[in-house]
């Protein structure tokens, strides 16, 4: 059964034991933890296996002939290959450890726009064609790129019901455009485009493909071996691994494409006073001394979730969401964004003559953490016509009794402050 | 069902409620001769102030916007507080309205009217730059003349 999750209480316990942070109460009411789309809570077996490093395989890695070197090299380089499996990598892909996601989208953009040993991917007068659903870590480096480039920025907006649609990005391309940069999964509605076919289109037309998948990686993972994708990015804290930890991913073609971010050891292969010449691929991605106990959580965050299920965990979430939902547009007053989505986590929605702030503090006071706001998505909102929104969004520990509570105080808050 | 929250007796109350359902004072003066726009880029929050100030006094003064009902009622409550008022004396209410909200000054000792049903917010950090959002427009647009009044303040506290 898909929903074990759901309906076995048990293992919900244990898989709610693996996350310590959430047997408190706030405000003398149990936490419920409902903001994972910003931050998802980490893992026990993450911990144990950063620990683990740090208490006996610490060193720097590439350049040590000593055994803890060694070892941390090994380790740094299991995780990479853990991780590329995990979203299906083969042998002309290649992944490289960055901060997160917004440090690996701004590798990409900038790397496409800067000229190096040979000229920017992007000229004067090419197009670039970003999704109106991005986060704002999806667009802006965009808009500089294009600044930098003389490109123009063309945006694949949304319909009334922030849906994305093939027709409208068929008519968007053109010989020139050279970019497509998309979402997985809409962080600010709950919106998951139908990426696989946009991509695809895009790489018909000769364009390079970006993918935006910190809100798809803990659930839904897009699976490279099957997408036009020439990179994507995620994020290691919204799947139950380590904050400041992520991953730039694709083809290798794409990667070698790049002009480098950063300059400085370990991605050079030979250097003189004055010039440099750069390593292959990954290390000429990965200048100076990389996050290695987070690559080796965000691995074991890859490997916590295969252990548990993604199938269990994508039927859990679709149901919450679903859930959600439904009881939230069934209250008088409320507006649930992308209520047709399916194959979510997020449920986002505006409130007739309340502001979300004050949904948000009394939520809070119930113990339900929620995010309020633009969800760094102020274009998105503003072409929908609204304003800030209240999100919840959910992760595999996460319960339907939860989702009651949520209702209950969405309700509440309404009373109040209407 | 659900009982009441601490943060609806501190945040919430009636005279708060009551401001933000009918906020005084809504709206714009056709010829101002001050006026500033707050923002609050992390929640969307967005207010303008406008005033006439005649010879050091207040004469009149709208706002207009969108925010969160702290935000509005603060907003509306400052503008009945200021509003026939010397300058000098907006400015030193506006400093202790914000001595209060910042922990540096006992709400008692604050002489604050009415507008002592938000002192609560001081113990929601989070919730502070709601208050004084306003307040901040209204310190902009009292330091510039209305003619180059449209660049945002800075928002934050």
């Amino acid at each position: 059964m898909g929903d074990a999750l759901l309906t076995d209480r048990l293992a919900l316990d244990t898989v709610r034991s693996q996350f310590p942070v959430l047997a408190q109460r706030i405000h003398g009411a149990e936490l419920a933890y409902l903001d994972n789309a910003a931050t998802t809570q980490m893992a026990s077996p993450v911990e144990d296996a950063m620990r683990a490093f740090e208490q006996h395989d610490r060193a720097n890695i590439h350049r040590g002939v000593h055994t803890l070197s060694q070892r941390a090299t090994d380790a740094f380089e299991h995780a990479r290959s853990e991780l590329k499996r995990f979203v299906g990598a083969g042998p002309d892909h290649e992944l490289v450890f960055t901060s997160g996601t917004t440090d690996a989208l701004n590798m990409v953009a900038h790397g496409l726009s800067t000229a190096g040993h040979r000229p920017a991917w992007l000229q004067a007068g090419d197009e670039i064609v970003v999704s109106g659903l991005e986060h704002h870590a999806n667009l802006v480096p965009w808009q500089q790129a294009a600044r930098r480039t003389g490109a123009v920025l063309r945006v694949l907006l949304p319909d009334a019901q922030g849906r994305l649609h093939a027709a409208d990005l068929r008519r968007l391309l053109s010989p020139r455009t050279r970019v497509l940069a998309l979402t997985a999964c809409a962080n600010a509605t709950g919106e998951r485009p139908p990426y696989e076919a946009l991509l695809q289109l895009a790489a018909d037309a000769g364009a390079l493909t970006v993918l935006d998948a910190a809100q798809a990686v803990a659930h839904g993972v897009p699976d490279l071996s099957a997408l036009a994708c020439d990179f994507m990015a995620f994020s290691g804290h919204k799947m139950y691994g380590p904050m400041g930890t992520g991953v730039l991913v694709g083809r290798r073609a794409g990667l070698e494409r790049l002009e480098p971010l950063r300059y400085g050891g370990d991605m050079v292969a030979w250097v003189s006073a004055i010039e440099a010449s750069f390593a292959e691929l990954p290390a000429r991605l990965e200048g100076g001394t990389p996050n290695v106990a987070g690559a080796i959580g965000l691995a074991a965050a890859a490997g916590f979730i295969q252990q548990i299920g993604r199938d269990r965990i994508d039927a859990h979430l679709s149901a919450l969401r679903e859930h959600a939902a439904a009881g939230l547009a069934a209250l008088p007053g409320i507006t649930v964004l992308s209520a047709h989505s399916r194959a979510s986590a997020i449920v986002s929605f505006v409130a007739d003559g309340v502001h979300p702030h004050d949904i948000g503090t009394l939520l809070d006071q119930l113990g339900i953490a929620v995010r309020t706001g633009h969800h760094c998505a102020q274009p998105l909102l503003e072409h929908l016509g609204l304003g800030p929104t209240t999100r919840a969004s959910f992760a595999l520990y996460n319960t339907h009794a939860e989702v009651e509570r949520l209702l209950a105080g969405v309700a509440h808050a309404m009373k109040v402050l209407r | 069902m659900t009982p009441e929250t601490a943060a609806e007796l501190d945040l919430y109350q009636d005279v708060v409620m009551d401001h933000k359902r009918a906020p005084r004072h809504f709206g714009t003066l056709a010829a101002p001769t001050h006026q500033a726009r707050g923002q609050n880029p992390q929640c969307g929050d967005d207010l303008r102030v406008a005033l006439v100030v005649d010879d050091g006094r207040v004469r009149d003064i709208r706002f207009h916007g969108q925010g969160c009902a702290i935000c509005i009622a603060s907003a509306s409550m400052m503008s009945e507080a200021v509003l026939g008022q010397e300058v000098a004396l907006a400015q030193a209410l506006q400093g202790r309205f914000r001595a209060v909200l910042t922990g540096q000054m006992e709400a008692e000792e604050a002489h604050l009217g009415k507008l002592i049903s938000l002192a609560g917010v001081r113990r929601y950090p989070g919730r502070i730059k709601c208050a004084l959002l306003g307040w901040h427009a209204l310190m902009h647009a009292l330091g510039s003349e209305a003619d180059h009044a449209d660049k945002p303040p800075e928002a934050t506290p």
